[in-house]
């Protein structure tokens, strides 16, 4: 290589100052959970587990935080039913792009990666205003009156369920891609059905991808905002309920309990998608998921 | 196999796709195009016109809101792709083999936490009693407590470290297929670093800067935590307008208005970057 020493030296002192800036407001995020105060700032009071375990009223831990708690439990729950959906909707998608052909294929698939470049708000007021019409048409015609239409639960799935499965698809499909198609005429010859074939050497190869794919889906579910601000109803999933919390009530040492406990959640989540496919795919992957 | 049954697994594989597009992407988009067209007259009446987008470039708060929004994502895209690319030539050419994984997970930790714990966390930092500033007042730097939060520096300072993430790792995915021969190649052929880095690497690594670009762009010009939580009251930023218009006032027609500008808008700038670029939608977005 041409590059001289001392230019090694800048670009190792660049890249450690850029690492600095991005660990730092985690680092603040996560410290003031264990500061015996009643503020997340500095002076620095002394260690304390009380923001996670207490019960009495001062310091109300996380544990004993009743709204947080519920919230977290919706995100769960949220998360589940979306991360199962798109994965089984991405992997529809995934045989349909790599192993069919059909007319306007290629346009079609410019169309399955647009919902990655719709802005999360949009989707939101999107999904909203077409379910709230969709509803008042029934209601005005019918007299059906629908409240999964309404804002709430439902409608926070299918919005997340419209972006995440291009993010899943795409997951999977780079893995179908992989596949070497010979194994499944092999089995086939070997006199297996088709159902067969599919259950016990395609999915199986696929599986990486698949559990992956799911805990993408999951995490960015988990955190997403931008879309669910707009389809919430009363039962809020988590982040909402940590905004609320920070707008109305200002910071407390609970919501850097909650941070910790994300952060160490979702690494320990990531670590597994990681482990579970090449270190290359998880790349792939990764960058996909952050586009909500 | 016979031909009915392939045809039978291909329009049973094409439903959900066709579902999932039709009703969830295609027709709501569809939906606030139409809604947007519309103006309230009366209870349960409506006309049709361009009425509410009229409305939007008569109001200079509306407009220069969008104008605002516009400028500083470009800024942050311009800053990300500075700030970025010497760490992801770092990452891809320079670190070793064996430190290289290590530190491309390092810059993924941020990817996993969520935007409000980040947002949180740089509040902590840079509020009048936060970290930085009780601090500063303690080495005697400055006399008193120093307020960094809402002014449009700190929501820059943030929206950069939100999304600089999207742009390392296209470019260090892009810079990683780039032989190492090729530089040497420049060099022995008398090309001077700069002539290198222009001629060859960044060629080289265009898709990765388009890729990075468009996602930045994207993710920054619709983000709406950071620029709330950190620009405070007068960070005017249009993704709020839009929560201000539908969920606040309740007016679906303005707020749908608003959503089609910021789509037209943003899809726009991303045409205009792959065109100037001769890059792709699939080939650029869809391999991250």
């Amino acid at each position: 290589m041409q590059s001289s020493k001392s230019l090694i030296w800048v670009f190792r002192a660049y890249v450690l100052i850029f690492f600095i800036y991005l660990i730092a407001p985690l680092v603040a995020a996560g410290v003031f959970a264990f500061n015996d105060s009643m503020f997340p700032s500095l002076p620095w009071q002394g260690f304390t587990w009380d923001w996670f375990f207490s019960a009495s009223d001062p310091k109300v831990g996380l544990l004993h935080d009743d709204r947080l708690l519920r919230g977290m439990g919706n995100s769960l729950y949220i998360g589940v039913i979306v991360a199962a959906l798109s994965v089984a909707a991405g992997t529809c998608n995934a045989f349909l792009f790599e192993r069919r052909q059909f007319p306007m294929k290629s346009l079609l698939y410019v169309l399955m990666i647009i919902p990655l470049v719709i802005p999360g708000v949009i989707i939101g007021i999107s999904i909203l205003l077409m379910a709230s019409m969709v509803a008042n048409f029934l209601d005005r015609e019918f007299g059906i009156f629908l409240l999964s239409l309404r804002p709430g639960i439902v409608l926070i799935v299918l919005g997340q369920f419209s972006f995440l499965t291009t993010i899943t698809s795409l997951v999977i499909a780079a893995r179908l891609q992989k596949f070497d198609i010979a194994l499944e005429e092999a089995a086939l010859n070997l006199g297996a059905s088709r159902v067969r074939v599919l259950t016990t050497v395609t999915l199986p190869f696929l599986f990486p991808a698949l559990f992956s794919a799911f805990v993408v889906a999951f995490l960015v579910s988990f955190e997403n905002f931008n879309t669910t601000l707009m389809l919430v109803g009363s039962d809020a999933p988590l982040t909402i309920t940590m905004y609320d919390r920070m707008v109305k009530v200002g910071s407390t040492p609970v919501l850097n309990a909650m941070s910790v406990v994300l952060m160490l959640g979702s690494g320990l989540l990531a670590l597994a998608s990681v482990l579970g496919q090449r270190p290359k795919k998880a790349q792939g992957s990764s960058a996909a998921a952050a586009m909500d | 196999m016979g031909r009915s049954a392939d045809r039978l697994s291909l329009i049973l594989l094409f439903t959900p796709f066709a579902l999932w597009i039709g009703l969830l992407i295609v027709l709501p988009q569809l939906g606030i195009g139409y809604v947007s067209l519309r103006e309230k007259v009366g209870v349960n009446e409506f006309s049709f016109g361009l009425g509410n987008y009229a409305a939007f470039f008569e109001e200079p708060i509306y407009r220069n809101t969008l104008l605002r929004t516009a400028w500083i994502s470009i800024l942050v895209t311009a800053l990300a792709l500075i700030m970025g690319f010497p760490v992801a030539y770092y990452i891809a050419k320079i670190a070793k083999e064996r430190s290289r994984a290590g530190l491309f997970l390092m810059c993924l930790i941020p990817l996993w936490v969520s935007d409000l714990v980040r947002a949180y966390g740089w509040i902590l930092l840079l509020r009048e009693t936060g970290v930085i500033s009780t601090t500063l007042v303690s080495l005697g730097i400055i006399s008193g407590p120093i307020e960094m939060l809402y002014n449009d520096v700190t929501v820059i300072i943030g929206l950069v470290y939100t999304v600089i993430l999207f742009m390392i790792v296209p470019l260090v995915s892009t810079l990683q297929g780039m032989d190492d021969a090729l530089l040497e190649a420049g060099y022995n052929l008398g090309g001077s670093r700069l002539t290198v880095f222009r001629r060859i690497i960044v060629p080289y690594a265009m898709p990765g800067i388009v890729a990075g670009c468009i996602i930045t762009f994207m993710l920054t010009a619709g983000s709406y935590l950071t620029p709330i939580l950190l620009g405070g009251k007068n960070s005017s930023w249009f993704t709020e307008q839009i929560y201000t218009q539908f969920i606040t006032r309740y007016n679906w027609e303005m707020g749908s208005t608003f959503g089609v500008l910021l789509l037209i808008f943003t899809s726009l700038v991303v045409w205009l970057g792959l065109r100037l670029t001769g890059q792709s939608l699939a080939t650029t977005v869809a391999k991250e």
